[in-house]
């Protein structure tokens, strides 16, 4: 089995003649992600609360792959849309508590096949984001979100934008290198309110 | 495991011997707590002695500051080859390890 | 009197280039007195320890430079094998050895490949001793064979791969230059710039968890952290991975096993 996979890749190498530039993504076909998808189902294994269905690919994580995160718009737009359609927005005010947001914030479980079901998760937001401008140590790979509501307000629109943008990055950019905490199962609705109180509450640190 | 409680490395310059021990422990803080949330108790080396063919030539009184696997290395006066070195601690609970070894 | 000086100026110039990192004066320090010589002198012990049903040592094992060589073995692999056909990294090498020379089963060898702080894997000891052994050399994976085309070629597509339930590749974190997670600066590690010090500095010993840490171990960790399910040690994909770093890092003088925060 695994003789043949590799031997597949051989077959796409000798079609490419030209040897890639260091660092440049590689072109990827359809048939492609079926070989890494039966390569990583044959060296994977179930741990925890990860199973192999993670292994497969759904439509954003295929369409993604495809076109190098930057899908043509004709694609990308319907699935958006989609996403959109399918996130559970919740009824009336949707500011919950910014203090139990900024814990949330800071916590880096969940999901993992490490973490201990009935613990709760956290976001890992401050993994990649500026929140509270008192908190020094965050990352920098996603844009800064100090002073997100002080700039924005707390209409019920930007209520349901935050919460959604939360629950489903991809419905809003499909190819969002922010996880869906919300689709993933990651982050229940008080625990995303709560996140939403931390990111439009006047109170909040955020918008100190 | 085989690492063993402590490794030695004892080399002659000239009018001096570099001396290099590896000590192997926890060197606990009595700070940490252990994946159940009890704390982890304070265990630590607090005095390392180093002597040069039987006399001490270094008394040191260490801390749980120091981390795990502490590397202590010190120069000596003098020392000529095969010159007996002997390095032991002594821990908070009592514990105790020497080891000793000749200037190469 | 001329020649000396230019001598001087191209040895100092040198230094100055490979140390980018603000970390770099950190590393040397901390190099000095570093508990990872422990780590190597246990590993010394275990390569000369007969173990398992046949009662052999590992001192027979082939990692690439011809039985029991160890000198550049390290900053050879990973490479293919003629006698497993396949390409392996370091630690499927020293499981392939484990099982073939000590007559060890797989399940017994793999039992614990990750230790701690109390009480290091027997991969993380050898794999010490034997990075120390290719210290000061270029770090030069096999690239000629076809399998070890293929595995450059698999890694180079498992890097950009988005899988999992929050969508990452290793591309996610380590695809764009300037960023980090928290405080830890994140490596654009497709790119020579900086996968060169990185692959450099791989084994090594980690002080915040007093722990020696290695690349299989790095493998297993990232894909938990980026809540996919858990990669075999020694599979073709982590072989893949670490292929492809290795090859993005060639040419680099080979520093480790180091030290890392």
């Amino acid at each position: 089995m695994r003789h043949s996979l590799l031997l597949c890749f051989a077959a796409t190498l000798a079609a490419c003649a030209a040897p890639a530039t260091i660092g440049e993504r590689p072109e990827v076909t359809a048939g492609d992600l079926d070989r890494i998808t039966a390569v990583l189902k044959h060296d994977f294994h179930e741990r925890g609360q990860a199973k192999m269905d993670r292994i497969e690919l759904d439509a954003v994580q295929r369409l993604c792959n495809l076109h190098a995160d930057n899908p043509p718009e004709a694609l990308a737009k319907p699935l958006e849309e989609a996403q959109l359609k399918a996130i559970p927005f919740p009824q009336g005010n949707l500011i919950g508590d910014w203090r139990r947001g900024e814990r949330v914030a800071q916590s880096g479980r969940g999901s993992m096949w490490s973490d201990k079901p009935g613990v709760q998760d956290g976001g890992s937001c401050y993994n990649c984001h500026q929140l509270s401008p008192k908190e020094p140590a965050h990352g920098t790979l996603g844009p800064s979100l100090a002073g997100f509501g002080k700039l924005r307000g707390t209409s019920a629109e930007m209520q349901k934008y935050a919460y959604g943008r939360i629950y489903n990055s991809k419905a809003y950019n499909v190819c969002s290198q922010m996880p869906r905490l919300g689709h993933a199962g990651t982050l229940n609705e008080q625990q995303i309110k709560d996140l939403v109180g931390l990111l439009l509450d006047p109170a909040s640190p955020v918008n100190q | 495991m085989a690492a063993g409680p402590m490794r030695m490395r004892a080399t002659q310059g000239t009018g001096f011997t570099d001396v290099r021990v590896l000590m192997t422990h926890p060197m606990e803080t009595g700070q940490r707590k252990d994946a159940d949330g009890k704390i982890v108790p304070l265990h630590f080396i607090q005095i390392v002695t180093v002597k040069l063919n039987g006399k001490v030539v270094v008394e040191a009184e260490t801390s749980q500051a120091v981390s795990r696997n502490p590397v202590f290395s010190f120069r000596i006066k003098g020392g000529a080859k095969g010159d007996k070195i002997e390095v032991s601690w002594l821990d908070n609970k009592g514990e105790s390890t020497s080891i000793e070894s000749a200037v190469a | 009197m001329k020649f000396k000086l230019g001598l001087v100026f191209a040895l100092a110039a040198a230094p100055a280039l490979a140390q980018q990192s603000p970390y770099a004066e950190y590393q040397r320090m901390a190099l000095e007195n570093a508990p990872v010589e422990l780590f190597e002198l246990g590993g010394e012990e275990l390569w000369k320890k007969p173990q398992g049903p046949k009662n052999a040592s590992l001192e027979r094992c082939d990692l690439g430079q011809g039985p029991g060589v160890l000198k550049g073995a390290y900053a050879g692999l990973p490479r293919h094998f003629a006698d497993a056909d396949r390409v392996m990294d370091l630690e499927a090498r020293l499981l392939y050895c484990m099982t073939t020379l000590q007559g060890r089963s797989r399940e017994e060898a793999t039992k614990r490949v990750f230790g701690n702080a109390d009480r290091p894997s027997e991969m993380e000891y050898l794999s010490a001793y034997i990075a120390r052994q290719s210290n000061g050399m270029k770090i030069a994976p096999g690239r000629t064979h076809l399998k070890e085309q293929e595995a450059y070629e698999l890694g180079r597509k498992l890097f950009f791969h988005r899988a999992g339930a929050w969508d990452f590749s290793c591309a996610s974190c380590h695809g764009e230059e300037g960023k980090r997670i928290r405080m830890s600066d994140l490596p654009v590690l497709s790119n020579p710039q900086y996968a060169r010090p990185l692959m450099a500095t791989w084994p090594a010993y980690r002080v915040s968890t007093s722990s020696f840490v290695t690349l299989q171990w790095r493998m297993n960790d990232c894909y938990r952290q980026m809540r996919m399910p858990e990669p075999t040690f020694g599979s073709d994909t982590t072989i893949a991975l670490i292929a492809y770093m290795m090859a993005t890092a060639a040419g680099e003088s080979y520093r480790g096993p180091a030290i890392k925060r």
